[in-house]
C-alpha cells in the first residue's frame, strides 16, 4: 500500500506545485454596491467574499463601545455547499466562532481602530467554496474589502498557511495536503513592517522546523502581497476612470 | 515563473461526494538531457549524458534513450540494474503505478535513480502541459497510463529533434506489451520489446540471463492468485449446521505441526467430537480458538494425527507448492485404527482474534514496509504487517493485530499496535508471557483501591458480632519459605472428653471484598494469583493479600473456620464452621514445622499441637490411599535467585516433607466437609470441583510404556491405578515408577469448577471424594471467595445476594475462573521455561543424563530428572542427510540407524541454549550419548571455544 506522495523525489506537489508555489489567486473589490466596502477573492479552488460596514455607530448595546478606539466585529460563515459534502453549517458553532475570534484578532492589529473612538466596523466573510487554507483566503478577501471601504489600515494583512512534509515547508496547503494530517500553520503578516499579526498552529512540529515553515508561510504572505498590491492598484486605477479624472 | 491552467478533476466516491481537485501544468520542467537549450537551467541532480554511450545495439545504432513502461520497470528491474543500461528516463506516470504496485521494487527504482553513474531521470509528465493527458470516456486508467506514456515517448522525440541536428538523438520505448509496442510504431515512436532490445544489445550478451522469463510473468503480475477457497456466509453456515451437513466447533491449532489443527465439536454428540484439520487448504485460514463450521470428508479420506513435527519457515510468500509437498509428508501411511474424522473448514463463525504478541521477520528489502510478523505462540500463523518503523522494531517484542486474510495470501494481515521492549529482557519476556496468557497484570485502579479499608485497620466490635473469638487457641501456620499471603493456619488440642479438636483457618477475605463492588469485580475478573519465577500477580491488592488476610503470627486477624472433633484415630465425630478471630501464634516453614516434630528437646504447645496435626494426617492420608486416591508426580523444580539482578543461579527440585503432606491432608480435610456443607444447603448452586476420570484411550500410551519394562498398570479404577503404580517398581531402575507417575499425570483430566446445579457428577477422581471443592485459599483464589460466602450465608453469618444464587451466572463465573487457571498454570510453566534459559544461558554447554519420555516419529522426548527439564532432540536435521527412520507406533519405539529407542530408556544429552531465532531462544538437546555415527553429537568434540561450530550443527 503506498500513500499518497504529498512531494515527490522530484519536489513537485500533488497538484503540480513545488513546494514555495502559492496556487492561483484572483481577486475583484468592490463587488457590492450596497456595502461600504466588499471584495471577493479565489485562491485556488477556496473562494472567499468579504464585506464591511462602518465605522459606524455602535449597534445594540451601547456598552460595548470602547472609549479610546473602534470596536471591530468579525463574523465568519461558510455556505452549505463549500465543501464536498453538503452540510448545513448553523451560524455560531464552535469553529465558525473562533474563525470569527480569530479575524477580529487579525484586523484590530491592522486598522488603525484609535481614529474612530466610540464606533463600530463590521466584517463579515464567507466561504463559498472550502478547498484548504480558508482562514488565509478570508484574512485576504477582508484585508482588499477594508480597503474598499476606505478604513485606514496600518498596511495590507496578508495570510498564508504553511506545512511541512520530510523536512521540506510547503506553502498555501490545499484540501488534499491538510488532510494528510501533517502540521499546518496559519500566519497573518503585515509584509512592511514583517510584523505577524496572527500566527497559528495546532499539530506538534519540533522547535527546529518551526523557523522553516515559519519563513515559508511569510515568503508566501509576501507573495500574496504583491498580488494584492496589484488588484488594489488596478482596481484604484478602473475606478478613477470611472470618475472621468 | 508559474504559468499555470487549472484543470478539475472530478471523482465521485460513495454516493454524493463531489471531489474538486487543481491540477497545475507546468511549462518548466525540463527534459534531463544535459545541454538541452530549450529547458537548460530546469535539472537538477543526476541527468541524462548528451553523448550517451550506449552500449552497442544492433537494433538502434544511433546513440540513444529507453523509456520503460510500467511492467518492464516492475518485472525487468534486475536487468536495468545493470551497471551497462544507462541514460534511461522514467515517467511520473511509470513511477506512480510501480510505487502502488510493489513497493520494493519502487524502492529499487529510488536507488537506481539517485545513483549519478547510471543517468536515470524521472521526468515528471503529469505535471507537464504538453504531456498531460487527460482520461477519455469510456478509457479505463491503465489505457491511459500507457497513452500518456506513448505521448511522453513522442514528446521526447520531438523535443530532441529541435535540440541538435548533428547528433540525433532518439528515445526509444521499452515495452513487452504487443498492443501497445503496435500502438507505439503507428505514432512513430521507436519501440521495442524488452527481450529484443536486450538481445541486440551485441557487447553485453550476459544480461540475457538476467531478464525475467515472460511466462512466470503472469504469475507475477496477478499475485492475486487464490490459494484458499471461499467462505461461505453465516447464513448458509448456520442452515448447514442445522441440518447437519456443517459441524461447529472450536478451530484448535496444533503446537508442533502448523499444517493440523484439531476442531472440538459443540454439543454433546458422542461420535466425531474431534475433527483433525490437514494442510493448508483444509484449515482454510481458520485461526487458533475461532469458532468455525467443518465440513467432514467421506471416511476414505479421513487421516491420523501425524506424529511429525513440523514448523512454518519458509521466508517466501508464494511458495505454496513448497507447502503441498510438506503436506504429503504428513499422508504417510498408517493403520486403519488410528484414522479420526477428518474434515475441512468451510465457514467462520466467529473470529477470536486477539492483539498477539511476537517479533518482527524484517523483509529483506530494506525500505519496504511490509513484513512478517512471528507470533509468540506458534500456533498463531505469520501475520503480515505494514510498518514504517522496522528497524526500530527489530529484536522487540512487539504487539500486532490481525485485520483479515483475504484469499489469494498466504499470511492473513494485519496491523503493528505496540512495542513492548527488547526480546530477552526480562521485564519484556514477562510482560509477553502476561499477555500472551491473558493473565490481568495491571496496578490495580483507584476505583479497586478505594474499597479497601482505611488504616490503621482494627476489629471493631461490629465484626465481633457473628464471630467466634478464638485468640486463646494455639493456632499457628505452615508455609513455604518467603510467603507472604498466609491464608490457612491449624491448631490441635486435646478436648477434656480425651478426643482431639482439629481446627483449619482461613483467612476471612469475603469480610473485605463485599459482594458487587469494583474490588469483587476486579478480582473476579483475575480469578486467580499468578505466581512467576520471581514476580506474584496478585488478585487482590497487597493490602490484603499481604497484610489484613494475611494470617501472620502475633496479630489479631479474623477468620473462617471449620472445626472438627475428631477421635484419635482420626474419625470425625462433630465438623463445625464459624467465622472467628484468632492470634497465630507462630508463622513456621515446612522445614521448621518439621524441624519442631522431629526434635525431642521442643514441647511447647505449638509443638505438641502441631505433633498431632501430623498424626491424624497421616491417618488420614492412608484412609484417601485406601479408598483410591492417587499420587501422582510432577517434575518440579525451584529456582536459586540471585538476589540483585533476579538471575537464577541454580536448580533445585522441590523437596517434599511429612510436613507438606500434613498441611495438605487437613486442606483436602476442609475442602470436603464444606463441599458437603454447602451442597446440603445450596444443591442447585453451590460452587464444586470435580476432576473427571480419563477415558480409558488416555492411559494406552502409559500401559505400552510400562509394558515394554514389563510391568502392569491396570487403569479400570482409580484404586487398581493408584496400586499398580505402588507396585511398578523395578530394583535396577529406581527412577522408573517416578517417571511412570510423571506419565499417569500427563494422562489425566483437567480438574474444573462448576455449578452443582448445572452438572450431576461430581466426582473427583484424583482425590477419590465424592466431592470436593476450593475453600481453603480465598487470598489467591476467587473460587474459594465464592464458596466463604456461599458457607457464611449456610451458617447465618452474612446474607446472601442475588447473583450468588443464580446458577447461570455462577456458571460463567466457573468458566472464566477454569480459563485463568489454566492460563495462569501455562503462565507459570512459560515464566519456569523463561528462567531454565536465562540459566543454561549462564551455565553454558553441559552434559546431562535423562530418561526418554516420549518417541515421536521423528524425535523422542526426553526429561532430565536434574532441571526436572523436558525437551526434544530431533533427529532429522534440515541440512543433513536424513537418517533412516523406523518408526513403531505399537511399542512405542523409533529405531535409527542401529540404535532403538523405548520410552524410559536412558540416554545422554547435551543441552544447551539456542539462541539462533532470538524469539523463541529454546533449549537445545542432542544426543551424546548411546553414539549414533553422523547423529549424535562426539563427545570428544566439547570444546567450549567452538560454539559456531556447535551452532550450526544443531540447528534443525
Amino acid at each position: 500500500m503506498a500513500g499518497l506522495d504529498l512531494l515527490s523525489d522530484q519536489g513537485y506537489r500533488v497538484d503540480g506545485r513545488r513546494a514555495g508555489e502559492l496556487r492561483k489567486i484572483q481577486a475583484r473589490m468592490g463587488v457590492f454596491a450596497q456595502a461600504d466596502g466588499s471584495a471577493y477573492i479565489e485562491q485556488g479552488n477556496t473562494k472567499a467574499l468579504a464585506v464591511v460596514y462602518g465605522p459606524h455607530e455602535i449597534r445594540g448595546s451601547r456598552a460595548r463601545a470602547l472609549p479610546d478606539r473602534a470596536l471591530v466585529n468579525c463574523q465568519y460563515s461558510s455556505a452549505t455547499f463549500s465543501t464536498g459534502e453538503r452540510k448545513r453549517r448553523p451560524h455560531g458553532d464552535r469553529k465558525s466562532c473562533e474563525m470569527g475570534l480569530q479575524l477580529r484578532q487579525t484586523f484590530e492589529a491592522a486598522i488603525l481602530t484609535q481614529l474612530h473612538p466610540r464606533s463600530q466596523i463590521d466584517i463579515y466573510v464567507q466561504v463559498l467554496q472550502a478547498d484548504g487554507g480558508t482562514y488565509a483566503a478570508c484574512v485576504n478577501a477582508a484585508t482588499l474589502a477594508v480597503l474598499d471601504a476606505g478604513i485606514p489600515m496600518r498596511d495590507f494583512v496578508c495570510a498564508c498557511s504553511a506545512g511541512f512534509v520530510d523536512g521540506t515547508a510547503l506553502a498555501d496547503l490545499s484540501h488534499v495536503e491538510e488532510a494528510a494530517g501533517g502540521p499546518q500553520l496559519a500566519l497573518a503578516l503585515l509584509p512592511a513592517s514583517g510584523q505577524i499579526a496572527l500566527l497559528e498552529m495546532d499539530a506538534r512540529l519540533h522547535e527546529d522546523h518551526l523557523e522553516r515553515v515559519l519563513e515559508a508561510a511569510a515568503r508566501a504572505a509576501r507573495d500574496v502581497h504583491t498580488l494584492l498590491d496589484h488588484v488594489v492598484r488596478q482596481h484604484v486605477c478602473e475606478a478613477s476612470l470611472l470618475l472621468g479624472d | 515563473m508559474l504559468k499555470s491552467k487549472t484543470f478539475l478533476k472530478k471523482t465521485r466516491a460513495g454516493g454524493v461526494m463531489k471531489i474538486v481537485r487543481e491540477h497545475y501544468l507546468r511549462d518548466d520542467i525540463g527534459c534531463g538531457a544535459t545541454g538541452c537549450a530549450a529547458c537548460g537551467r530546469a535539472h537538477e541532480g543526476p541527468a541524462l549524458e548528451l553523448q550517451p554511450q550506449d552500449p552497442a545495439s544492433s537494433l538502434c545504432p544511433r546513440p540513444h534513450y529507453l523509456l520503460p513502461d510500467t511492467n518492464v520497470l516492475l518485472h525487468q528491474i534486475d536487468v536495468l540494474e545493470d551497471p551497462a543500461i544507462r541514460n534511461v528516463i522514467v515517467l511520473q506516470t511509470v513511477l506512480q503505478e510501480v510505487r502502488n504496485r510493489s513497493a520494493p521494487v519502487y524502492k529499487r527504482i529510488r536507488d537506481v535513480t539517485n545513483n549519478h553513474e547510471k543517468h536515470f531521470y524521472t521526468f515528471t509528465n503529469e505535471h507537464h502541459r504538453e504531456t498531460y493527458v487527460e482520461q477519455e470516456q469510456g478509457e479505463n486508467a491503465n489505457d491511459r497510463n500507457d497513452r500518456a506514456i506513448r505521448v511522453a515517448a513522442k514528446w521526447y522525440n520531438e523535443h530532441l529533434k529541435k535540440m541538435s541536428a548533428e547528433n540525433q538523438l532518439e528515445v526509444i520505448f521499452i515495452t513487452n506489451d504487443r498492443k501497445n509496442k503496435e500502438k507505439a510504431i503507428e505514432e512513430g515512436i521507436p519501440a521495442f520489446t524488452c527481450e529484443e532490445y536486450i538481445k541486440s544489445l551485441t557487447a553485453n550478451p550476459e544480461l540475457i540471463d538476467r531478464l525475467a522469463c515472460l511466462s512466470e510473468e503472469g504469475n507475477e503480475i496477478e499475485s492475486g492468485k487464490v490459494i484458499f477457497s471461499e467462505h461461505l456466509p453465516l447464513s448458509k453456515l448456520q442452515q448447514g449446521i442445522k441440518s447437519g451437513t456443517y459441524l461447529q466447533g472450536t478451530f484448535r491449532a496444533s503446537r508442533e505441526n502448523y499444517l493440523e489443527a484439531t476442531v472440538w465439536v459443540h454439543g454433546d454428540a458422542e461420535e466425531n467430537k474431534e475433527i483433525i484439520l490437514q494442510g493448508l487448504k483444509n484449515l482454510n485460514r481458520a485461526i487458533h480458538e475461532d469458532i468455525v463450521a467443518v465440513e467432514l470428508f467421506p471416511k476414505s479420506q479421513w487421516v491420523a494425527p501425524s506424529s511429525v513435527v513440523l514448523h512454518d519457515e519458509g521466508q517466501d510468500e508464494d511458495d505454496v507448492e513448497k507447502e503441498e509437498e510438506r503436506e504429503t509428508i504428513l499422508k504417510t501411511a498408517v493403520n486403519e485404527k488410528m484414522l479420526k474424522p477428518t474434515g475441512r473448514v468451510v465457514g467462520i463463525i466467529k473470529r477470536n482474534w486477539r492483539p498477539y504478541c511476537g517479533m518482527l521477520s524484517k523483509s529483506d528489502i530494506k525500505e519496504s514496509r511490509r513484513h512478517l510478523f512471528t507470533p509468540a505462540d506458534k500456533r498463531i500463523p505469520r501475520i503480515r504487517i505494514e510498518t514504517r518503523q522496522a528497524s526500530a522494531l527489530e529484536g522487540r517484542r512487539i504487539i500486532v493485530a490481525i485485520d483479515g486474510w483475504p484469499r489469494n495470501s498466504r499470511y492473513p494481515n494485519g496491523h503493528f499496535v505496540k512495542n513492548l521492549g527488547d526480546a530477552g529482557d526480562k521485564e519484556t519476556e514477562t510482560e509477553v508471557l502476561l499477555l500472551e496468557h491473558d493473565v490481568p497484570h495491571q496496578p490495580f485502579s483507584q476505583a479497586v483501591l478505594s474499597f479497601l479499608p482505611k488504616m490503621p485497620w482494627s476489629i471493631t466490635e461490629k465484626d465481633m458480632k457473628y464471630r467466634e473469638d478464638l485468640r486463646h487457641l494455639c493456632v499457628c501456620s505452615v508455609d513455604p519459605p518467603g510467603c507472604t499471603d498466609i491464608d490457612d493456619a491449624l491448631h490441635c488440642r486435646e478436648l477434656e472428653n480425651g478426643n482431639l479438636e482439629v481446627g483449619v483457618h482461613i483467612a476471612d477475605v469475603s469480610h473485605f471484598i463485599r459482594p458487587g463492588n469494583a474490588l469483587d469485580q476486579e478480582s473476579a475478573r483475575r480469578g486467580t494469583t499468578v505466581y512467576l519465577c520471581e514476580k506474584r500477580i496478585d488478585m487482590v491488592p497487597e493490602l490484603l493479600s499481604s497484610n489484613l488476610c494475611s494470617l501472620r503470627c502475633n496479630v489479631d486477624r479474623l477468620a473462617f473456620s471449620c472445626i472438627w472433633e475428631m477421635s484419635h484415630n482420626a474419625e470425625i465425630l462433630k465438623t463445625r464452621f464459624t467465622k472467628s478471630v484468632i492470634n497465630s501464634k507462630a508463622s513456621l516453614t515446612y522445614a521448621e514445622a518439621q524441624m519442631r516434630i522431629d526434635s525431642a528437646t521442643i514441647n511447647d504447645d505449638t509443638t505438641t499441637s502441631l505433633r498431632g496435626l501430623n498424626k491424624l494426617a497421616k491417618i488420614l492420608k492412608k484412609q484417601r490411599i485406601e479408598k483410591g486416591a492417587l499420587t501422582l508426580s510432577s517434575p518440579e523444580v525451584r529456582f536459586h535467585m540471585d538476589s540483585e539482578t533476579h538471575d537464577p543461579i541454580d536448580l533445585q527440585t522441590k523437596e517434599l516433607r511429612e510436613t507438606n503432606s500434613m498441611v495438605e491432608e487437613f486442606m483436602l480435610l476442609a475442602n470436603i466437609s464444606v463441599a458437603k456443607k454447602i451442597h446440603e444447603e445450596f444443591s442447585e448452586h453451590a460452587l464444586l470441583r470435580k476432576h473427571p476420570a480419563p477415558p480409558p484411550s488416555n492411559y494406552e500410551i502409559l500401559v505400552k510404556a510400562a509394558k515394554s519394562k514389563n510391568l502392569e498398570i491396570r487403569t479400570d479404577t482409580a484404586k487398581s491405578l493408584a496400586d499398580s503404580l505402588d507396585q511398578a517398581e523395578s530394583p535396577t531402575f529406581p527412577y522408573l515408577n517416578t517417571l511412570l507417575r510423571i506419565l499417569a499425570t500427563r494422562c489425566m483430566m483437567q480438574a474444573v469448577y462448576f455449578c452443582s446445579g448445572m452438572d450431576n457428577d461430581f466426582h473427583h477422581y484424583g482425590l477419590a471424594s465424592p466431592i470436593y471443592t476450593h475453600f481453603t485459599s480465598p487470598i489467591r483464589r476467587y473460587a474459594d471467595v465464592i464458596v466463604h460466602r456461599l458457607l457464611a450465608v449456610a451458617i447465618g453469618a452474612d446474607s446472601t445476594y442475588p447473583e450468588l444464587t443464580d446458577k447461570h451466572k455462577l456458571a460463567d463465573l466457573c468458566k472464566n475462573l477454569n480459563f485463568r487457571h489454566k492460563m495462569a498454570q501455562y503462565a507459570q510453566r512459560a515464566s519456569v521455561a523463561f528462567h531454565t534459559q536465562l540459566f543454561f544461558k549462564s551455565k553454558g554447554i553441559v552434559s546431562e543424563e535423562g530418561y526418554i519420555l516420549f518417541v515421536r516419529k521423528n524425535a523422542i522426548v526426553v526429561l532430565i530428572p536434574k532441571y526436572g527439564l523436558e525437551g526434544t532432540v530431533f533427529f532429522e536435521e534440515k541440512d543433513k542427510p536424513k537418517p533412516w527412520l523406523v518408526y513403531d507406533d505399537e511399542i512405542p519405539s523409533l529405531k535409527i540407524e542401529d540404535t532403538v529407542f523405548h520410552i524410559f530408556d536412558k540416554v545422554k544429552v547435551r543441552i544447551m541454549l539456542d539462541s539462533s531465532n532470538l524469539q523463541h531462544q529454546k533449549i537445545r538437546m542432542s544426543l551424546v550419548e548411546p553414539q549414533i555415527p553422523g547423529i549424535s553429537t562426539d563427545i570428544s568434540n566439547m570444546d567450549i571455544n567452538e560454539p559456531e561450530r556447535k551452532k550450526k550443527k544443531l540447528q534443525k
